[in-house]
């Protein structure tokens, strides 16, 4: 923004020559007398600081896309059946014939929908270091934490991450929430 | 002639399509969207060949709409083969093995074969229309600047099919749009893909050798012999014999180790409902792969879900251990036998069911022998290097994998065990092993190759006509009353005659004007030395459906001809009449019974 206002040197240039002109030139007479009768316009006030950004609104999710994951674990490694039953009664050569339909199939479908990669290239056990400035989204600490990073621990779990995901477009008019459709084997 | 070449494999099971652009790269296979869920399109590198009917209001509107074509009322590929899994009275399956089957009509809308008649049915030359027609539009939809229909292809046909199969499945790709097409055979494109993988195939090879390409598909089965030959200094490879159309693959040995098991749940006490018999397939086959993976294991789990919600409790273990695996598959399916051993053959029975005619014996070996000894009797055509003197059949000195089933390393290696055997037993040497890429897509890449090769660069395999064909001719003789005129079997298109080349019979027939002029026709896969003009009794020989013509003109008119026989740059076989004017009229083949 341009200040209003002038300095010595520059008033002290007009001191000289502005009374000749009012003198000599009716005109600028005239417009002299209305800048100074009109009503000092004032100061804009300074701009606004800019806001800070607010805090991310918690995204509210639309379950479509969660559904349909949810669904083609289903589809191919029966997921949802397997969770919404009763294991505790069940003996373990029982749950571990079930497990290996729910590892397989889900397992493959994974595998085409998710590609998953460890966060640390170490294997579970070795020594890792932890740099200043690390992400602690990727990296969770524990124990004995104390003072600035770098820190020395132990990789006790590589962690996971989606680097991409492949989940597939479908048809506009099918219904998202039908996890596993009902079957009826007609005779 | 520039531009990318292109290779369908049309299969069986999957149909796939390969892209060639340069002599000096690998041929790449283009991926396919297809409907692979219900409303879920996606990209694969094979299209399954199947076609799915649905019925009213079995699917939600949408479910197989495809990208180009919204309101698509059936589905080819993936989603085809899942719905039909359910449903299977709707689904139509093994087309190719429909196309060559003479024993029906093949125009006629006949499949799926024994649905009920709500089902609208489509023909087997139909079906295959379709894949290869998904394939076009699925193409074009990722290609829109490379059009498939104005593309060079080439398009692979079991060596085994004759001329009418040959026929029809040109008829298949024209209905399906693709004019612009090529024929070549499996095992050829399959040993295309070898050389197109080894640019040093000529230090691999040497004059003498004689290839076996062993093709096990999912369906079927395919042999082929090819022989390395020199001319003017340079290795040349020639095809010199093909095997029979045998309906037997991958799938067999699958349903074997599953009723297998399947009994050993019943004796447990466990039934199992048709649906759990799918996922048992299903997961017999994951189990065969893991131990075929993995020598160091015993057995591997096998397990069924229940239908319903309850996995827990309702799921039913077994497993397959490798004795079984041993057993069932490679003495069930390649016993050690000898090199005299030949397929049991059906009885015969008044009645036959009609439906596919599947090999009635399940031993590959069996076959084998049978394909390699026939062919070692006629030995004046054998190419020069390649001799079968004091020995009973054909020596294969090297031999290429091809199909699923053979990525199987005890499936190979016991093939060759046994094939080591026959010919250590006459003081041969063991053939080597061309080891080869992805028997699942080599067939496809071949065919792109093969593209290129056909405008003049790289090696090409020279085939000509895989069987000799003949014609019925009455013989001249005095009519006796109760016994029908002897028919005479004139070969008119010898084995081995080159593509692009014609044969006229000497000898004129009379033939009415305005009538139809119908012929019997035969082949023969192995008789090998017969010229144009030999007679020869049709017992010895395969019937095909017979050729006919009408001759145009005023009726009652007997006009003299000759038969001409045409074996296109395509590679199917064309019949004539012609007359002393040149004018030709076309013998068509008549599959409608």
């Amino acid at each position: 923004m341009e200040e209003k206002r002038l300095g010595f040197w520059a008033r002290l240039a007009m001191f000289f020559w502005l009374p000749w002109k009012i003198l000599f030139g009716p005109r600028a007479a005239w417009r002299v007398r209305e800048a100074l009768s009109a009503p000092e316009v004032p100061e804009p006030a300074a701009l606004p600081a800019p806001p800070k950004p607010p805090k991310p609104e918690p995204k509210k999710p639309s379950g479509e896309e969660a559904l349909r994951l949810l669904a083609i674990l289903q589809r191919d490694g029966r997921l949802v059946d397997f969770l919404m039953e009763d294991i505790s009664a069940a003996p373990d050569d029982q749950v571990g014939a079930a497990a290996r339909i729910v590892h397989e199939g889900c397992r493959k479908a994974l595998a085409q929908y998710v590609t998953l990669r460890p966060l640390r290239p170490e294997r579970e056990g070795e020594t890792v270091t932890v740099p200043d400035g690390f992400d602690a989204a990727e990296i969770r600490l524990s124990g004995n934490v104390v003072g600035k990073p770098p820190y020395r621990g132990i990789l006790a779990h590589p962690g996971w991450k989606a680097v991409e995901v492949r989940l597939p477009e479908v048809a506009p008019g099918l219904d998202a929430t039908i996890v596993a459709p009902a079957e009826v084997e007609v005779a | 002639m520039s531009g990318p070449s292109f290779g369908i494999d049309l299969g069986t099971t999957n149909v796939c399509l390969a892209v060639a652009r340069a002599e000096n790269e690998p041929p790449a296979t283009a991926l396919v969207p297809q409907v692979v869920h219900e409303g879920e399109v996606a990209e694969r590198p094979l299209l399954p060949s199947f076609l799915y009917l649905p019925g009213p209001a079995e699917l939600k509107e949408g479910a197989i709409a495809l990208p180009w074509d919204p309101d698509r009322t059936y589905v080819v590929g993936a989603f085809a083969r899942e719905q039909g899994a359910r449903i299977p009275s709707r689904l139509v399956a093994s087309a190719k093995s429909w196309l060559s089957h003479a024993g029906v009509d093949r125009r006629e809308a006949i499949l799926p074969w024994g649905a009920p008649e709500e089902v609208e049915k489509v023909s087997p030359v139909g079906a295959s229309a379709r894949y290869l027609a998904h394939l076009r539009e699925a193409w074009d939809h990722l290609h829109p600047d490379l059009p498939l229909a104005e593309q060079d292809l080439v398009l692979t046909v079991p060596a085994s099919f004759d001329a009418v199969a040959r026929e029809l499945t040109v008829e298949a790709a024209r209905a399906a749009g693709l004019e612009r097409l090529t024929l070549l055979e499996e095992p050829q494109a399959a040993l295309y893909a070898w050389v197109a993988a080894h640019p040093d195939w000529r230090k691999r090879l040497s004059v003498g050798d004689l290839i076996l390409v062993c093709d096990i598909g999912g369906g079927t089965t395919d042999f082929s012999l090819i022989a390395v030959m020199e001319e003017e200094g340079a290795l040349e490879l020639r095809r010199v014999a093909v095997g029979d159309h045998i309906l037997l693959g991958g799938d067999n040995m699958d349903l074997a180790l599953t009723y297998a098991l399947r009994a050993r749940l019943q004796e447990k006490g466990q039934t199992i409902d048709d649906w759990q018999l799918r996922a048992l397939v299903h997961s017999v086959r994951q189990a065969k792969e893991q131990l075929f993976a993995d020598e160091s294991l015993a057995a591997a789990p096998v397990v069924i879900p229940c239908r319903g919600s309850r996995l827990i409790g309702g799921t039913l273990r077994t497993e397959l251990d490798r004795a079984t695996l041993e057993s069932v598959l490679l003495d069930g399916f390649f016993p050690r036998v000898d090199a005299d051993a030949r397929p049991e053959t059906p009885r015969r029975v008044a009645l036959t069911a009609l439906g596919l005619p599947y090999a009635h014996d399940p031993a590959f070996t069996r076959h084998l022998a049978a394909f390699l000894g026939r062919h070692a009797a006629s030995t004046a055509s054998l190419p020069p290097g390649v001799h079968a003197e004091g020995r009973s059949f054909l020596h294969p000195t090297a031999i290429l994998f091809n199909g699923g089933p053979t990525k199987a390393a005890p499936v190979r290696a016991r093939i060759l065990e046994v094939l080591e055997s026959w010919i250590a037993a006459e003081g041969g040497r063991p053939p080597k092993v061309l080891e080869g890429g992805d028997p699942d897509l080599a067939v496809a890449r071949g065919a792109a190759y093969y593209g290129l090769v056909r405008r003049g660069r790289g090696v090409r395999i020279r085939g000509g006509s895989a069987r000799s064909y003949y014609v019925g001719i009455e013989r001249a003789e005095l009519a006796v009353p109760g016994v029908p005129p002897r028919v005479d079997a004139i070969c008119i298109a010898p084995f081995g005659m080159e593509e692009g080349s014609e044969i006229t019979l000497s000898e004129p027939l009379g033939l009415w004007v305005g009538e139809p002029a119908s012929f019997r026709f035969f082949a023969s896969s192995s008789r090998r030395d017969d010229e144009v003009g030999t007679a020869v009794d049709p017992a010895e020989l395969e019937e095909l459906p017979p050729i006919e013509t009408t001759l145009e003109g005023e009726a009652g008119v007997a006009v003299p001809v000759r038969l001409r026989a045409r074996l296109t740059e395509v590679g199917t076989l064309e019949l004539f009449a012609v007359d002393a004017g040149g004018r030709e009229w076309r013998l068509e083949f008549q599959i409608e019974r």
